[in-house]
């Protein structure tokens, strides 16, 4: 882009003001299993995120279902709480089922 | 072409195409249909890289590439009906401006983004009715492509008419530029439905439909989405554009082939 002009430069500003919103796409690839997050894009409203999405993330029949989420309605947890968020699941071996030894003359388990 | 799909097909089946009939009928009508979607795929893709965003880059990509596949396989027909053994690049690349067929509508330069919508909103709406009737095609092959084709071009209407919605019952900007897109593409749309000696032909033999029949329909769906929109119908044009069907064209057509053509002319034979 040439440097030249005030003008490109306050035009961009504008357009990033005015442009569309971000929407989070999730693809469900066959029945039976979840939806994934595959990526995102903008649209200017949900009916046209679903579109998009159909055209950027399904054009080599990826999924039977599609949903976009507007990214700013996800409430996400900080990567500063992480610590504090997960490593206190690592020292509790018990919550894993390997924990527990069966005995065996217990079915159908 | 017969409306009753049982006794269509109950004719093809005891009745198949015959050669004349392939030859002078079928392959010059399935030319015009496959000419259109050739040219408006080249349309089409012109508009990559120079959409409003690049996720409708994607869009106009992904309907064009479904327009130029409805035109490999009808040009290929075309090529094993009229005799001529030509191929699909053989059609594409090596035929000259007054061998083509497509109505003028598809050949206009790209414009704005409003007319692009209009221009897609009125082909589409006339190739959804288009392929519905043709899926009972007493020629295999037109029908089979009809029946894929049917979904490609709903969708097609359906993101133009949401575009056309949006930008109509937008701001006052978009809403000027929707409605100059509709004034703009409003001499090109009674070409779509005109019955040449071809389609007349070809509606005979029950292997086309006559475009005058798929007028209504088609328009109703436009102009349905139109009003949705808070738009004007333009009023009957000054002028309509004729002749694309017998090959005369407008001034675009030649700079369109000129681009398509050169590198299979620059270099025949080549691949990569």
């Amino acid at each position: 882009m040439s440097a030249s002009s005030h003008d490109t430069a306050s035009e961009g500003q504008g357009m990033s003001e005015k442009s569309w919103p971000l929407w989070e796409v999730f693809v469900r690839g066959k029945r039976g299993l979840s939806h994934v997050h595959v990526g995102s894009l903008h649209a200017p409203d949900a009916t046209m995120a679903l579109r998009n999405a159909r055209d950027v993330y399904t054009r080599r029949q990826e999924g039977v279902s599609l949903w976009v989420v507007r990214a700013s309605d996800i409430t996400a947890s900080s990567p500063d709480e992480r610590g504090s968020f997960f490593d206190p699941a690592a020292d509790k071996v018990y919550r894993h089922p390997t924990f527990y030894d069966v005995p065996e003359d217990v079915e159908y388990l | 072409m017969n409306p009753d799909p049982t006794t269509a097909a109950t004719v093809a089946s005891v009745a198949p195409v015959s050669a004349v009939v392939s030859e002078t009928v079928a392959a010059p009508y399935i030319q015009g249909l496959a000419d259109d979607a050739l040219v408006y795929a080249q349309r089409l893709g012109e508009w990559i890289s120079r959409a409003p965003q690049i996720e409708e880059d994607m869009a106009l990509a992904n309907v064009g590439l479904d327009l130029l596949g409805q035109a490999r396989v009808l040009l290929t027909r075309v090529g094993e009906l009229d005799g001529t053994g030509r191929t699909e690049d053989d059609l594409a690349y090596f035929r000259d401006e007054r061998e083509f067929r497509n109505v003028h509508l598809v050949e206009q330069e790209r414009a704005g983004f409003g007319f692009e919508m209009a221009r897609l909103l009125t082909f589409a709406s006339y190739q959804c009715e288009l392929y519905a009737a043709l899926r009972r095609s007493s020629d295999p092959v037109l029908a089979g492509v009809a029946e894929k084709a049917l979904k490609e071009v709903t969708y097609h209407r359906d993101h133009a008419t949401q575009w056309v919605l949006r930008l109509g019952d937008g701001t006052e900007e978009s809403h000027r530029r929707m409605q100059e897109g509709l004034e703009a593409v409003a001499p090109y749309v009674a070409e779509l439905f005109d019955d040449d000696e071809t389609a007349r032909a070809a509606a005979e033999a029950g292997v086309g439909v006559l475009p005058s029949t798929l007028r209504d329909a088609a328009l109703g769906h436009v102009t349905a989405v139109v009003e949705e929109a808070t738009l004007t119908e333009p009023g009957a044009p000054r002028w309509r554009s004729r002749g694309g069907r017998a090959g005369i064209h407008s001034r675009p057509m030649g700079y369109l082939l000129a681009e398509m053509q050169h590198i299979a002319r620059s270099h025949p034979g080549a691949s990569w």
